[in-house]
């Protein structure tokens, strides 16, 4: 283009030219090719990737998704500011956890008491509704953090306190006394704040800053109703 | 005067915001298009200023309406709306709600007439779970004391308070919004609150319950009547002043029929919690019984013939 504009226009000549006159004057030699494949290396990456798993062994696809649901583990029990819970999201984590707290706090079959410890669906319900609710609250609030990424950011911090729970099912083996309960009570506390701390740390950037406080009390509250029902936690 | 009052203070208000809902502001928030302009204009609490700028009003207020269209019932941003608020202007309403003054309308001053769903739900929500609780420390505390009383952990506990106390948050408002509707031809000065603007009050009323049920663990039974009867009168103070305004334009026999409706209910929520989620405890080494006059009988049965919770 900028070679048939020079040539056409003459910086001497006095009468204007009309624009792109010169245009008609270009001939388009043979030589030049105008026409080829536009390849983006990207593509075909990930071409291949997606046809990859489809092919590839079920153990490989178990172990991935094993490894990205223990990776986010480590994140959970050692929360800096990163992205990695919010960015690439799953529940497998949040239900592992979620089912695993129930199993162990439901009341036993032989228990057929009406007031005793909840049952397995009780547990389930509160901590998934209270999940959505939480979330649903965040997102009403004006915060900028899609459904699920709430929900996995909320499901993975359970981690603690199920850990709270195991050591105090371990602790409860041993004989019952008021040392047995400060023991508990210790660990459900100190699990409790960590959980909350590692939510926050995750959760508090997403919201508006005169905000922050209303979408984060829902949370402790939460968390608070789970440590609970693990300390009163009774083997039958 | 408090007409003069409420008009100064509108005055400085957001424009878009007082002339998108009518001038007068009680009865439309988040359902603005459900209320015709003119017919509620008229109930406008000013008489003399909005009287001659009617006209220019209403058209400034239909233009605006179409404006600002209001979202539909199915959208997100509708129920947005309803949580448009921040940290200090919670904690604001709590404390109005905490403190009642007697020419401090809560709708007006705290509520601004901007109501939100926040509140209720969270303070509700808040109140069950820690009912539930502090029900259950009290009978670790009592099982302390006397080991023949068997724990349990009392789960449903948690289902039933959740249940009572969302109904009677939502029910109660429910009947009084429209109750108040109804008898609305009887008055002149002042429109009827707004449905969630009842929820609103009846919601941050119940605020005061929380602290008192965490005092409920002192296992003095004098106590706690006191701080029961405390709690009822605080938070039914603040629903009679929010309500009377509304109210004493109405008959007398009318007036004095609802409030004292809306406080027998709300003493019957604070007893009957009272009793469901508090089991008497065993009180042989505690207040002597010459004491206690308010307290009913059956809270001086020893533990063996005590109701067992269902």
């Amino acid at each position: 283009m900028a070679k048939a504009a020079e040539s056409s226009g003459d910086p001497g000549t006095t009468t204007p030219r009309p624009l792109f006159a010169g245009l008609s004057d270009i001939s388009i030699s043979q030589d030049i090719p105008v026409e080829g494949e536009i390849t983006i290396p990207m593509r075909s990456q990930i071409q291949e990737f997606d046809s990859s798993t489809l092919n590839e062994s079920v153990q490989n696809t178990i172990m991935r998704d094993l490894k990205a649901v223990g990776k986010k583990f480590m994140h959970v029990l050692y929360p800096r500011k990163s992205n990695t819970l919010l960015r690439d999201w799953d529940l497998w984590g949040p239900l592992i956890l979620c089912v695993t707290l129930a199993l162990m706090l439901q009341r036993s079959s032989v228990d057929s008491e009406k007031d005793g410890g909840p049952q397995f669906a009780e547990v389930f319900v509160i901590v998934w509704f209270g999940a959505v609710t939480i979330t649903l609250n965040s997102k009403l609030l004006g915060g900028n953090i899609s459904f699920f990424q709430s929900l996995c950011v909320l499901g993975y911090c359970i981690l603690p306190l199920t850990v709270a729970m195991l050591v105090c099912r371990l602790v409860l083996l041993a004989e019952p006394g008021p040392v047995n309960f400060m023991v508990r009570l210790f660990v459900v506390i100190v699990m409790f704040a960590w959980s909350i701390v590692a939510s926050t740390a995750f959760l508090a950037d997403s919201q508006p800053p005169n905000r922050k406080a209303l979408a984060i009390y829902p949370v402790f509250l939460f968390y608070f109703v789970i440590s609970w029902m693990i300390l009163t936690f009774t083997p039958q | 005067m408090a007409a003069a009052d409420e008009l100064a203070f509108h005055e400085f208000e957001e424009a878009s915001s007082l002339l998108a809902e009518t001038p007068d502001a009680a009865t439309t928030s988040g359902r603005g298009q459900l209320a015709p302009q003119g017919h509620v204009a008229v109930e406008v609490d000013s008489g003399g200023i909005y009287g001659s700028e009617e006209a220019e009003e209403s058209d400034k207020t239909a233009l605006l309406q179409e404006e600002k269209q209001q979202p539909g019932f199915w959208t997100f941003s509708y129920y947005q709306s309803f949580f448009d608020v921040d940290t200090s202007q919670v904690l604001d309403r709590i404390r109005g709600s905490l403190l009642p003054r007697p020419g401090h309308n809560f709708v007006r001053h705290h509520l601004r007439n901007r109501p939100d769903l926040y509140g209720p739900f969270w303070i509700c929500a808040t109140l069950a779970f820690v009912l539930a609780i502090t029900g259950n420390l009290t009978l670790v505390l009592a099982q302390r004391r006397d080991p023949s009383i068997h724990y349990s952990p009392q789960f449903h506990k948690v289902t039933v308070a959740g249940v009572t106390i969302y109904c009677y948050v939502w029910l109660v408002p429910l009947a009084l919004w429209g109750f108040l509707r109804w008898r609305k031809g009887v008055r002149e000065r002042m429109g009827p609150y707004t449905f969630l603007e009842t929820v609103c009050i009846y919601g941050y009323s119940l605020f005061v319950f929380i602290p008192t049920v965490v005092l409920w663990l002192i296992p003095v039974p004098w106590l706690q009547w006191l701080f029961g009867v405390m709690a009822l009168v605080l938070s039914a103070a603040s629903l009679v002043f929010t309500l009377w305004p509304v109210v004493r334009e109405d008959t007398r026999l009318v007036a004095a029929v609802l409030l004292s409706t809306v406080v027998l209910l709300h003493a019957l929520l604070a007893v009957g919690c009272k009793f469901y989620f508090f089991q008497p405890l065993p009180l042989e080494h505690l207040a002597p019984p010459a004491q206690a006059t308010s307290l009913p009988a059956n809270l001086l049965l020893p533990p063996t013939s005590r109701p067992k919770a269902t």
